[in-house]
């Protein structure tokens, strides 16, 4: 009886087509990362079930670190310069518009605005800066900044108001952040967090399963 | 691809010549194979994929007169409380005077409050759900709080300043837990 001869093939297989597709592949999530940038103000986010990614553009943020310190940041260049001349022309704060206007973000009152930005761009340290003043709710400056935010986005669309918090910052710093808000008739914000699943069982993840979509 | 053509060109050497061995300049690409996905799986998991997301919330705008005011039912109404360390206080209706219904809960527990209390109510326009934290509370104990509030879908709530009895009860509760945890 004659068997049917198998062709002996050989079991080492070409890797190097593999090892193109892993390199590319690697090179593809090394290039598409983006860095975060090194924030001079440390904070960590709470986490929320909100699933709107927090807009970057166009937008107005007040940040709380865990001291209950406040900082504003906005990205539009334009408005921050009308506000700095604003500031210069109701206040006379004797400030450079132009550091103002290249500064990332404020933290500290009206009188220490000057000194603020006259530190170069690397010590402007969240730890160390004093933050505006906004516990006093006599005094509160936030409420001043905002309605100059306010005012120069004036006939524009209002920017996104964004409020950033520590999880270890205390409720006062919030409900004063949130007052400011409030007497400029800011009745719409959002709070920046970090994403986080919908526990099983719930409204939501019932909601969530039977296709019914969320109001945000 | 990885090889390189080593036949010489079909050029033939003299019968004095010593044939030189043939080399496979063949490389075994496994390793690197590995390599380049260990890389990969190691970049995938260092990222943080998380973009940040972002809770929206719109405050009522202030009402001047007591009348303009919203009412509540009250037996739809649960009061919310948040305390010192991550404490969490709740009462139904109307605060009682000797503070009888006065309860004590945790971050973990209030889900359950919560559902057992909206399902308790009969219509649901009527839930509402009071938040009231104090002043020794985190951020973050507002955002899980507000989160909760999404969670379990309570269309109806309202952050409201607390009360000095309120604080009182918290921060007794407070110190109570703190002298337990010692």
């Amino acid at each position: 009886m004659g068997r049917a001869k198998l062709p002996r093939k050989s079991t080492s297989i070409d890797m190097t087509a593999m090892c193109d597709v892993a390199f590319l592949l690697l090179s593809f999530f090394i290039l598409t990362t983006k860095f975060k940038p090194s924030e001079a103000i440390a904070v960590t986010i709470p986490k929320s079930v909100a699933a709107k990614v927090a807009p970057n553009k166009d937008y107005v943020q007040v940040i709380i670190d865990k001291d209950g310190k406040v900082f504003l940041e906005m990205d539009d260049e334009s408005m921050k310069e009308i506000i700095g001349n604003a500031l210069n022309n109701t206040k006379s704060l004797g400030i450079d518009v132009k550091a103002f206007k290249k500064s990332l973000f404020f933290g500290a009152s009206f009188a220490g605005m000057k000194s603020f930005l006259a530190l170069p761009e690397d010590q402007r340290k969240g730890n160390l800066l004093p933050g505006i003043p906004v516990q006093d709710t006599a005094h509160n400056e936030l409420t001043e900044w905002m309605s100059q935010v306010l005012s120069a986005y004036q006939g524009k669309t209002r920017p996104f108001f964004l409020v950033k918090g520590d999880n270890l910052a205390k409720f006062p710093a919030f409900k004063a952040v949130v007052t400011a808000f409030k007497k400029n008739d800011i009745l719409k914000f959002q709070m920046v967090t970090a994403p986080e699943g919908v526990p099983v069982g719930t409204d939501l993840w019932k909601k969530a399963q039977s296709g019914e979509k969320r109001e945000e | 691809m990885a090889e390189m053509d080593t036949s010489g060109g079909g050029h033939k050497k003299g019968p004095g010549v010593k044939k030189s061995k043939k080399l496979s300049t063949r490389v075994d690409l496994t390793p690197m194979v590995d390599l380049g996905f260990l890389l990969i799986t190691f970049f995938i998991f260092t990222t943080t994929m998380s973009q940040a997301t972002a809770m929206k919330l719109i405050l009522p705008k202030d009402a001047d007169k007591p009348e303009d005011q919203n009412k509540a039912k009250q037996s739809g109404v649960i009061t919310i409380l948040l305390g010192k360390d991550n404490h969490v206080f709740y009462y139904e209706g109307e605060l009682d005077n000797s503070a009888s219904n006065f309860k004590s809960s945790t971050f973990h527990d209030i889900r359950e409050v919560l559902i057992n209390k909206k399902n308790s109510v009969k219509e649901l326009k009527d839930f509402v759900v009071i938040l009231k934290p104090s002043e020794y509370c985190t951020y973050r104990n507002l955002v899980d709080i507000l989160d909760e509030m999404t969670i379990n879908v309570c269309t109806r709530y309202a952050l409201v300043d607390i009360t000095d009895i309120e604080t009182q009860l918290v921060k007794r509760s407070d110190d109570m837990a703190a002298a337990q945890g010692n």
